[in-house]
């Protein structure tokens, strides 16, 4: 029985996919795995402090598998959030918001972060490999 | 009635209510993040350039002028801004008040440790005998 029939807000499983939800829920998730992404970064710093060994160790582990999918995933985080960030700073100054130019920023957010990851990762496995 | 007179007469003497610092946490954010735009981009090249280096090649590196500088403020915003971001995540899923408040008191210092041991890494490595 409803006595006052206002609307409600849709939950997540009945509601109809939409890019601008899955950019918005990625740039939090890219944020939370960007901290991690700041542990890495104060390693790398703090194991070269530490002395010549310990940063071999260290560039030894960031070259393993294991070290080598973190930096990907990484450079994936920071150049959507990176992207996307922009994207944000400039709806903070009221520009932008109408729902094309929602959707248009919103792909040159994706085509952003795929363009700088190929071209990053296209240079650094080109000097790696000499 | 007057809007002042809303507040409780003791609320008034007291000088309760806002604290002055409502925008603090969303200009931060921004400032942080302006300030990150191009030390991310700085950070990514150089980061190419060490790919194998070894402690030596950092030392070189951080004697330029203004990399240890760079370094530093990209710590520093980096760790502030994953801070603040971290904040509204543990606020919006963490519902039980005592989880809440412990959660950012140790997500708090623990960012505080961080960036201790980054800027400190950086000054070893800025003044370190070449």
């Amino acid at each position: 029985m409803i006595s006052d029939p206002r609307p409600l807000s849709p939950h997540l499983q009945i509601y109809r996919w939409q890019l601008t939800m899955t950019l918005s829920i990625l740039h939090r998730i890219t944020g939370v795995g960007l901290a991690v992404g700041a542990v890495l970064l104060v390693s790398w710093f703090g194991s070269a402090a530490d002395g010549a060994v310990p940063f071999a160790k260290f560039q030894g582990f960031l070259g393993s598998p294991i070290g080598l999918v973190m930096l990907f995933g990484c450079s994936v985080a920071l150049f959507y959030h990176l992207s996307n960030g922009i994207r944000h700073l400039v709806w903070d100054t009221g520009h932008g918001l109408d729902l094309k130019s929602v959707y248009v920023g919103g792909w040159t957010v994706l085509v952003a972060t795929v363009a700088l990851t190929v071209i990053v990762w296209g240079a650094g496995l080109s000097v790696w490999r000499h | 009635m007057a809007m002042s007179q809303m507040r409780s007469p003791l609320g008034r003497v007291l000088g309760l209510g806002s604290a002055k610092e409502g925008v603090e946490h969303w200009w931060m954010q921004r400032l942080t993040a302006i300030a990150m735009v191009p030390l991310a981009i700085w950070f990514t090249i150089c980061a190419l350039g060490m790919i194998g280096a070894d402690r030596a090649a950092m030392v070189v590196w951080m004697h330029s002028p203004m990399s240890p500088v760079f370094a530093i403020l990209l710590i520093v915003a980096a760790i502030y801004h994953l801070s603040l971001g971290l904040q509204v995540v543990i606020e919006d899923y963490v519902h039980s008040e005592g989880w809440k408040l412990g959660l950012i008191i140790v997500m708090r210092l623990w960012c505080i440790v961080l960036i201790g041991r980054g800027v400190l890494a950086v000054l070893t490595l800025a003044f370190a005998a070449s």
